[in-house]
């Protein structure tokens, strides 16, 4: 183990922070790193919050956070925005936002750039998760601009999913193309005093009732928790059979900026917590979460080997010449390269 | 990933904070914004930092280089507070750390001894700034 994972496990922050941008740079070693951590893991509450710039999500993660942290909790939040294809320069300011938890160093913020990446992002997060699940942070706070496949796969990386929907954000054919009510586990509808609120919240609740092909969607509408009841439980706390349980994704109203909303928020969060433990679904989540980690590495070291293998064999544009020629085809192309990993991997082995 | 994706050249990341009862932020975005066109990532702090939150966003963010922006003339009261905390969290030997602003030249010399690696007055521009953070990034 090395002196930086020691480090990071005895609580020290720089460490974590150093560890952090060695998965960010993948310099050299952060596999190890990242093995080592694992099974320190498995401790922390995962919480992903995308929604669209401007939508309010470093606010209300700054005003969670905090709540989190009179409760005694520990936080850990990665922020991730965007970066500039031309310069790949960033300004990260979801910083700025974090004033309620100014100068708290067990409140660990980092700010991640998306660096162009080719899909190498959500790796990048998840192995982050995992730095900030090994040091011991109970609640980890995911943030993403929520646009795209790259920013739902981020956001996979957490057990419960929450999607803010400011007033004003389109009608519902808007909601319906941009894929968000797949991934919604909590809608929130932030700046909640603003016209329009309830119409958006409305818009929602239809599509989400509306939406027959939801993989967990359930016999009950979406519950609307309105921003300052009391009466703000979900009405599954009365479902019995836990083979059939589903989950309705509720509308929680915040004002995040006044902290308005904001507890209303935290209870729809620990209910889905305990959704997902009544019925098993963590686990469930966790195993899918491995499986299309282990996929996707594997795929990028095969590619990787695959890459080497074709500069051993001088290079591609050789390959793309006799296509262009019509001497070969891209298929007889690929299975010409791909045939001596065949044979290997045919061959009988050991035990079998 | 693979050996080929870790040796690519890594990312520069620069904290550019305002600290204290400063509110001149202008220059603070220009810079910002320099620094992200010369292809840093910059993590901008926001207005009227105290010591200790510049200290929590170096630590965290990791940054290769802090850049304070300070225009107040409390240079002395607070830049030693930041200097002292990077050091209790063991994050001030691997950064360079950058003043901007209207600092004498007796203070220059005081600064510079307590660690502080540059001053950018008026005056001084951007390519210069850029240029010797290239320079002077440490080595990690």
């Amino acid at each position: 183990m090395s002196d930086l994972v020691a480090d990071l496990l005895a609580g020290k922050h720089s460490a974590l922070a150093r560890v952090i941008t060695k998965i960010e740079n993948r310099s050299p070693g952060y596999r190890e790193i990242i093995s080592d951590l694992h099974q320190h893991t498995g401790t922390a509450d995962v919480i992903g919050v995308t929604g669209s710039p401007g939508a309010g999500k470093s606010t209300l993660v700054d005003k969670v956070a905090a709540t989190y942290r009179e409760q005694g909790l520990t936080v850990g939040v990665i922020a991730i925005d965007p970066s500039s294809p031309f310069s790949g320069g960033a300004v990260l300011g979801d910083r700025i936002r974090m004033a309620s938890n100014a100068g708290d160093m067990d409140m660990f913020f980092r700010s991640m750039s998306a660096r162009g990446s080719l899909g190498g992002l959500s790796t990048a997060t998840t192995d982050a998760v995992t730095a900030l699940d090994a040091f011991g942070k109970d609640k980890i706070i995911v943030e993403t601009v929520g646009a795209g496949q790259n920013e739902v796969d981020i956001v996979r990386t957490a057990d419960t999913v929450a999607v803010l929907v400011p007033p004003g954000s389109g009608d519902d054919v808007q909601m319906l193309k941009a894929g968000i009510l797949e991934i919604g586990d909590v809608f929130v509808v932030n700046k909640a005093d603003l016209d329009g609120a309830d119409r958006t919240v409305q818009q929602l609740r239809e599509m989400l009732q509306g939406q027959s092909g939801r993989p967990n969607s359930g016999h009950h509408g979406a519950t609307e928790l309105a921003g300052d009841s009391d009466d703000a439980a979900t009405d599954d706390a009365d479902a019995v059979d836990d083979e059939t349980e589903t989950w309705d994704p509720p509308i929680v109203e915040t004002v995040a900026n006044r902290g308005e909303g904001v507890e209303d928020f935290l209870n729809t969060l620990a209910d889905h917590g305990e959704y997902l433990d009544r019925t098993g679904r963590r686990e469930g989540q966790a195993r899918e979460r491995f499986a299309a980690e282990i996929r996707t590495l594997l795929r990028e070291d095969a590619n990787e080997l695959l890459v080497d293998e074709l500069d051993r064999r001088g290079g591609i544009e050789q390959y793309v010449d006799a296509v262009i020629e019509r001497h070969t085809d891209p298929y007889t192309v690929v299975d010409e390269v791909l045939a001596p990993l065949r044979e290997c991997l045919d061959e009988p082995r050991d035990g079998s | 990933m693979s050996v080929e994706q870790e040796q690519t050249e890594r990312t520069i990341r620069c904290l550019v904070a305002k600290v204290g009862l400063d509110g001149h932020d202008r220059g603070a975005h220009v810079i910002a914004r320099a620094l992200r066109d010369a292809g840093f990532e910059v993590i901008y702090s926001g207005l009227h930092r105290a010591p200790d939150e510049v200290v929590q966003a170096a630590v965290q963010e990791d940054v290769d280089v802090v850049g304070i922006s300070i225009l107040s003339g409390a240079h002395n009261t607070l830049v030693p507070k930041i200097l002292d905390g990077l050091k209790e969290y063991d994050a001030f030997d691997d950064r360079l750390i950058l003043v901007g602003g209207i600092v004498p030249d007796d203070d220059q010399e005081e600064l510079r001894g307590q660690g502080v690696d540059e001053i950018f007055g008026p005056g001084a521009s951007m390519e210069e700034m850029i240029d010797y953070i290239h320079e002077n990034a440490p080595e990690r």
